[in-house]
């Protein structure tokens, strides 16, 4: 069963592999974005972590709930809304239970990919972040880290695809070449998610 | 106008767009009483992007018991109005349009100081899609 904390970890380590792959995710975003996943991600992970800090968020569900919230007010960019969806979705659906089976989680994170799906209008193929969440999702009934691990494959095949979402759908045949950085941050909150489950 | 209006909300990834159209919008719908009108534009550091509680709290300023149409640009724009509406932050009766982001501005603004209710509203700016400039 994982209960509060573990979602924390799970947040706490998202944080950090944020940080740590800013540069990346922005210079991902440069020749197709807007050039500021990297950065709007970090501000937005950033108040996640001073928000759960701050708050006493006592199960899992109030813990990513709070967490969703905090992303939609805070990015500033189209990652902020959708990755808030998920976060904020996967979080009602865990409901109010002090502790959750890993079952009960997988379940809660399709809805909360599903939301994601809907928000956006996308579905995979599209060069989005749905490219690593969807594979990762079918995953989690096998492990975390092959959840992490399809999420990371997911992100890797977007490089050949042609931008059917969001800024760099304008592009039109230039986006194709470049690995999306919405998929490459999706791939990172996969592999915080597994490292913090390998760790307990 | 009698009774409570329309409000409307104008979302940009540009405070200063967001601020314009809502003064094009005031000054095509001038000529008698105008509906209250919101720039919901740019990040709190000034840049360019989204801040969704800029967005709530433009709608709460404008919302007068009529209803509430929000009209947005692109991408995050639109994502967040919609995060928004799904989390219950915005007033009950706010909407989020399908329109052109100027062209539907001008129709939701002169609509909405008509008098016109939110769906009328709605219908105004949505019409902004057919008109054809060639």
């Amino acid at each position: 069963m994982r209960d509060a904390q573990f979602f924390r970890r799970w947040m706490t380590v998202a944080a950090a592999a944020v940080e740590r792959e800013a540069d990346r995710l922005t210079e991902l975003d440069s020749p197709i974005g807007d050039a500021d996943h990297g950065s709007n991600l970090l501000r937005g992970f950033t108040a996640v972590r001073a928000a759960l800090e701050a708050d006493s968020a006592a199960s899992p569900g109030a813990v990513l709930t709070l967490a969703g919230r905090t992303l939609i007010s805070t990015v500033g960019g189209a990652s902020g809304p959708l990755y808030g969806t998920l976060l904020r979705r996967t979080g009602k659906e865990l409901g109010e239970a002090a502790e959750v089976s890993d079952d009960a989680l997988r379940k809660a994170l399709y809805a909360g990919v599903g939301a994601v799906a809907q928000l956006g209008g996308a579905a995979p193929g599209d060069k989005t972040m749905l490219d690593a969440l969807v594979p990762a999702v079918a995953e989690l009934g096998t492990s975390y880290r092959a959840a992490a691990d399809a999420a990371e494959n997911g992100a890797r095949a977007t490089v050949p695809m042609l931008a059917r979402k969001g800024r760099a759908s304008y592009l039109g045949e230039r986006s194709i070449g470049h690995q999306d950085p919405g998929a490459t941050s999706a791939a990172l909150l996969l592999g915080a998610l597994a490292d913090v489950a390998e760790a307990s | 106008m009698s009774g409570p209006v329309v409000g409307i909300v104008l979302v940009s990834h540009s405070a200063r767009v967001a601020e314009s159209v809502a003064e094009l919008a005031r000054g095509l719908a001038a000529g008698g009483p105008v509906a209250a009108v919101a720039a919901a534009g740019g990040t709190p550091d000034g840049g360019l992007g989204t801040d969704a509680d800029r967005i709530a709290a433009a709608a709460r300023e404008v919302d007068a018991g009529a209803g509430v149409a929000l009209l947005a640009d692109l991408g995050s724009a639109v994502l967040t109005i919609k995060a928004l509406l799904v989390e219950d932050e915005l007033p009950p009766d706010a909407r989020l349009l399908d329109a052109p982001f100027l062209e539907g501005a001008v129709a939701a603004v002169v609509a909405a100081s008509a008098g016109a209710p939110l769906d009328a509203v709605a219908a105004a700016a949505e019409e902004a899609y057919t008109y054809r400039k060639t």
